[in-house]
Parts: structure tokens; sequence; C-alpha cells
């Protein structure tokens, strides 16, 4: 045994250990300065791992479903299904509906808005892995740039949003969820417009299903609990009026100009299997600027 | 050989199972760290050297797939096993108190460390808060999974250097 190791010249352990950290932090500062991701890393990762991954999911989903068949309230699970779809669609349809009303009243003479709500291009995708830790809230899904998904897309499920896309392998994406701690999220309220900042936030999340929200500016006290929050026109990354949540609870800021408070989302973190990911990336581009400034200026007015 | 391939698929399973099956068995959401008993328990059982490799691996696996910045867990969790190797001396394969010890340390001590840097520089100050509801829960669910985890890693280790012997004495004839 001795012999044979001593043939092989090795570099002591603790020099390799200060390569392999030089090349670690060297990968980090790269990664946060130039913004890339791990190229073909990714690649060789994904096609070693999301297969197994999926195997894994199926076979839970399988072994799920013949559980439930077990039971009998197999139908009633069916129909719940069936109906929780239904719930969600009109949820989606009547947010819609409201945000249209609001936003007709507001610029009816002002502008002559385009459709603006026009249905999104979406593809479905299956999670397939949630983050390893318990700090932050990202996943995996099925599908990568092989799918035509890129960078910034936005993912819903149900009726609500869930995330973007952060990262993309050739046949995996990796999603953010906005319960993340570090997600946030330009959004207003659905019937006043009154932006918002909203913030994923671990401690509350864990304790009792909220996120947070912060620098709303709302000095007539029109804003309730209950409100229904949704994606503003003025985030650059998320499309405009997706569902969010509804706010829980509302309090004064000590400089008595902003509030903050609570909102539940109307997404099922914990249970998510499907989700739709919007294969329209948010333009910022002239044409957005221009209609900002438009609304802006009706907003004051 | 064997032994990289043996590595290759233990790190695999592990990262597999933690990213699917144990997020569903997930209690309170909090799931447990299969990657951080496989590291630290290849860093006292075969030195720092693999401890370092091992934990390099898993850690870049969750970069990769779930990280903001490539190189963030890789090297937390290169130094957990680099640590875990100094203790290779005292290591004992009856004696079940000394990795239970080191197990739970990693544990508790990864979680400091991902707090350190990415709560704690982005000012969410509420430690205890932080500890009670993630650190403690995971480090008792990882414990329970260590009872039987460590077995396993320990009889497939126990066979690799078996193996190893036998080989090394073909060489040596």
């Amino acid at each position: 045994m001795k012999t044979y190791r001593n043939k092989k010249k090795h570099l002591p352990t603790k020099y390799v250990l200060l390569i392999m950290t030089a090349v670690c932090v060297s990968a980090i500062f790269l990664s946060l300065t130039l913004n890339l991701s791990g190229g073909p890393l990714n690649s060789i990762a994904g096609y070693v791992f999301v297969p197994m991954q999926k195997g894994i999911n199926d076979a839970g989903i399988w072994l799920s479903d013949k559980a439930n068949d077990f039971q009998t309230l197999g139908e009633v699970l069916e129909e719940n299904k069936k109906l929780q779809a239904r719930v969600d669609e009109l949820t989606a349809k009547l947010t819609e509906t409201k945000l249209e009303r609001y936003e007709l009243d507001t610029y009816r003479e002002l502008l002559a808005l385009d459709e603006k709500y026009a249905d999104y291009e979406k593809i479905t995708a299956n999670v397939i892995a949630k983050d390893s830790g318990n700090w932050f809230s990202t996943f995996t899904i099925d599908r990568g740039s092989r799918d035509g998904i890129q960078k910034g897309m936005n993912v819903i499920a149900g009726s609500g949003l869930v995330g973007i896309v952060t990262d993309v392998g050739p046949n995996y994406a990796k999603v953010r969820s906005i319960i993340n701690d570090t997600s946030n999220v330009s959004a207003m309220v659905a019937n006043t417009q009154d932006n918002l900042n909203v913030s994923g936030n671990l401690l509350t999340m864990n304790r009792s299903g909220v996120i947070t929200f912060s620098e709303l500016k709302d000095k007539e006290d029109q804003v309730k609990v209950g409100d229904e929050i949704v994606t503003s026109y003025v985030s650059d990354q998320y499309q405009q009026g997706i569902l969010i949540g509804y706010i829980t609870s509302i309090e004064n800021n000590s400089n008595n100009l902003t509030k903050s408070g609570t909102i539940t989302p109307v997404v099922d973190f914990e249970h998510l299997q499907v989700v739709l990911v919007i294969t329209d990336l948010k333009e910022t581009g002239e044409e957005d600027l221009e209609s900002k400034d438009a609304s802006e200026t009706a907003s004051q007015q | 050989m064997l032994r990289k391939i043996c590595l290759f698929f233990i790190i695999t399973i592990c990262f597999l199972l933690q990213t699917t099956v144990f997020q569903a068995l997930s209690l309170a959401e909090i799931a447990p760290n299969l990657l951080i008993i496989a590291v630290s328990s290849f860093g006292f059982m075969r030195g720092k050297k693999e401890g370092m490799f091992v934990g390099f691996f898993c850690g870049l696996l969750i970069d990769i797939f779930f990280g903001f910045y490539l190189g963030v867990y890789a090297l937390i969790y290169m130094y957990i096993g680099y640590i875990n190797g100094i203790f290779q001396k005292r290591f004992y394969p009856d004696d079940m108190k000394l990795p239970m010890l080191l197990i739970g340390a990693s544990d508790i001590i990864s979680n400091l460390v991902v707090y350190f840097f990415l709560f704690l520089f982005r000012s969410r100050f509420r430690f205890w808060d932080y500890l009670r509801t993630i650190i403690l829960p995971e480090f008792v669910y990882t414990m329970v999974i260590t009872i039987f985890l460590y077995f396993i890693l320990l009889k497939v280790n126990q066979a690799l250097e078996a193996h190893e012997k036998r080989r090394a004495k073909k060489f040596d004839v």
C-alpha cells in the first residue's frame, strides 16, 4: 500500500485547498460582475441530473395518484381539481375584468388603450426539483432553452404569479419564486393603482404564509385589507396585471408617508407541480417608455 | 476508480433525494440536509482531501441548480469537508458520538455561514428568529436522518476500503 502510494507525487492538500478557494472566489466574482451563469456546466449537469429528477418526480406523482385511487375520495378529488381549475380561471378573469374596468374609468378620455391584457403566449412546465436548503425558495422546471425559455420570463400557476426565470440550461430552467427572501416585485393595488413594492420574506412566510410589501403611498386611506395586488406597469421584469395576492394587514410606517404590511399570495407554493411560463418578455424599449410616460402623466392629473 | 464512481453515485443519490423526495417529506417547510451528511462523513472517514473534493462537487451541484452566484456553496461545502478531514485521526468506526457531533456541527455551521453572508448582509437582523425557525429544525431533522444514512455511508466506505486493500496486495505481489 505504502510503496504504491509513494510512487505518485501528490500536491499537499493545503495547496489544493488554496487553489480551489481561488477558483471558487474568482467564479463568484465572475458571476457577480459579468452576470455569467454556468455555461457548459449547466449543460452537463442538466443532461446528467434532470432526467433522473424527472423520473423520481414521475414516480412520485404516479405513487400519489395510486394512493389517491385507493381512497374512495378519488372521484371527489377529480371533481375538486376541475373546480379548482375553474376557480383559478374565474379568478383570473375577474382580476382581468376588474383591472380593465379601472383602467377604462381612469383613461377613457385620455388614451385609446391598446389591448393591455392580451393573451400572453405560455408554455406549461413541470416542477422537477426544489432548492436543497431551507433558506431560499427556488426551483427548477423541466423546460429549458431548447423549448424557448429565456432568462427573465415570468412564471405563473393557476391565476397567480409564481416567479421569474433566473437561469436556463438546455433542458431545465431555474425559477426564483416571489416568496424567495431576495425577490422584489414592483406591484400595484388593483383598484387604486397605487404602486408598492412586494418582497419575499422567509420568516413571515414560514410563520404565517404571508410575504411583505412596503412603500405604499396612500394618503387618503383608500387601500383596505383584502385588496388585490397585481404586478405593476412600472416593473421592468414582470408583465403587467398578473395577480400576486391579497392584502392581509396594513401598517403605517414611522415616517407617516408610506405604508407597509403583508400579502397572502394566491399560489400554493408548497404544492407546486405544474407552472406556466409566459414566453413574452417584458418590453422596455422606447415604445414602452412612451406609454409609461403617458400613463404616468395621466395618473398625476 | 471504483471509489470515484461510488462517490459520484452517492453524491447523485443524496442530491436527488434531497431536492425531490425530501422536499415533499418536509416537516413545517424544513427539509433535512443529506449532502452535508455525505460531505462531513467522507471528510472524517477519509481525510481532508477527499472531504474537500466531495464538498466541492456537492456545493457546485447546488450552485448550478439553485444558487445565484456560482461558487458560493462550493466554497462553503469544500471547507466543511476539509475541516471534517482534520478529525480523521480521532475517528473510530464503532464510536457513534464523534460522527454525530461532527455532522451536527457541520450542519449548524454551514447554515450560520449562509445566514451571515446571504441574510445578515442584506440587513435581516433577527438572528434568533432564523435560528429558531430554520437552523434548529433543520439540525434536528438532519440528525434523525444521519442515524440511517451514516451507517449506509460507513458500510459503503468499509467495502471500498476492503476492495482497495485487496487490489493493493495484488500490486505488491
